[in-house]
């Protein structure tokens, strides 16, 4: 329990100063300017960084289950220029109807 | 009066344009707040740890890594580090949110909290966060998983997998949907990716967390290139 605290408070407060430090530190002044050439390239970068992980990252692993269907479904969606709730809801019901058929 | 009416209107819209842009992934956002709950829970870390943890950490990832190393029986020092490590892409998402703050030092690193890959994904304008819309996606998306949070500690199992239901499978959607939108140039194609091939390669062979960070190198790849 006391370690359960322990990992609440440190992590806390270490995910509040990575999150703060850039707003904090460059607070009334500009960014350094490799880093405001950089900032319009990381959205499609960190997006693309996410959607592998998140589609096909389990941990340390790489593993293919129904998130891939269903992300596969979305990009369908997606090319057939659907509305953001039909792409995640098939998201959605693609995975569902995967793993009941098997998929992990 | 009129002026400030003209200036409070468009920011209060785009506040709510954020509220709007998660409002379709609340759910799903609710449903995991409750699993990391229920986890949580059964690993000993109480009733009130997981739900601090929620409002302070406020990362779904990091959090489910404490839960399950500790429930596992692992060591505090090895939670501590996976969540940290899983967290380190917010020092890169907090930079370019800085410029879209304003005011003292105390109230950006309020505001900067409410930054989560979902809220910082749905505030994307021509290139940098817009701050009004990421306060409103960040409220609905904190609230959302703080009272998810609640429900599971106090609910119990009552509520299932979210993942039976496939909504594991709505957030890299939704990173996808919002990823073709940012995809207007050659450039930022390069970033996308080159940021999509780091994170795939590495993830076998980094801890978990660090992939993403790598993947900002992408970033540079892009801009690297001869546009």
């Amino acid at each position: 329990m006391i370690g359960a605290w322990i990992a609440v408070v440190v992590v806390g407060a270490a995910t509040i100063a990575l999150k703060g430090a850039g707003p904090v530190v460059f607070a009334g002044r500009p960014l350094p300017r490799p880093v405001v050439a950089l900032m319009p390239l990381l959205a499609p970068c960190l997006l693309a960084a996410l959607v592998v992980g998140q589609t096909v990252g389990d941990g340390r692993a790489v593993v293919v289950d129904a998130r891939l269907a269903g992300v596969a479904a979305a990009a369908v969606a997606l090319v057939l220029r659907a509305p953001l709730l039909v792409v995640l809801g098939a998201a959605a019901g693609v995975a569902a109807v995967a793993r009941v058929l098997g998929a992990a | 009066m009129a002026d400030d009416l003209l200036v409070r209107q468009p920011r209060s819209r785009e506040f709510a344009a954020g509220m709007r842009a998660v409002a379709p992934i609340a759910v799903a956002v609710v449903l995991f707040g409750a699993s990391f709950g229920i986890l949580a829970r059964d690993a000993g870390m109480g009733v009130v740890a997981p739900i601090v943890m929620s409002f302070t950490t406020f990362a779904g990832s990091a959090q489910f890594a404490v839960a399950s190393v500790l429930g596992s029986g692992g060591a505090v020092v090895a939670a501590i580090l996976a969540a940290v490590l899983l967290n380190l892409r917010y020092l890169a998402v907090g930079m370019s949110v800085a410029p879209s703050l304003r005011g003292g030092p105390l109230r950006r690193l309020a505001e900067s909290q409410l930054a989560v890959d979902e809220s910082w994904a749905v505030s994307q304008r021509n290139g940098r966060v817009d701050r009004d819309r990421l306060v409103g996606a960040g409220v609905v998306l904190m609230g959302s998983w703080c009272l998810g949070t609640v429900a599971g500690v106090f609910g119990g199992s009552a509520i299932g997998d979210p993942s039976d239901y496939g909504l594991d499978a709505m957030f890299p959607a939704l990173f996808l949907a919002l990823l073709v939108g940012q995809l207007d140039g050659q450039r930022s194609r390069v970033a996308a990716v080159a940021g999509g091939l780091i994170a795939l390669t590495l993830t076998p062979l980094l801890p978990a967390g660090l992939p993403i960070v790598a993947a900002t190198g992408g970033a540079a790849i892009a801009l690297a290139v001869r546009s």
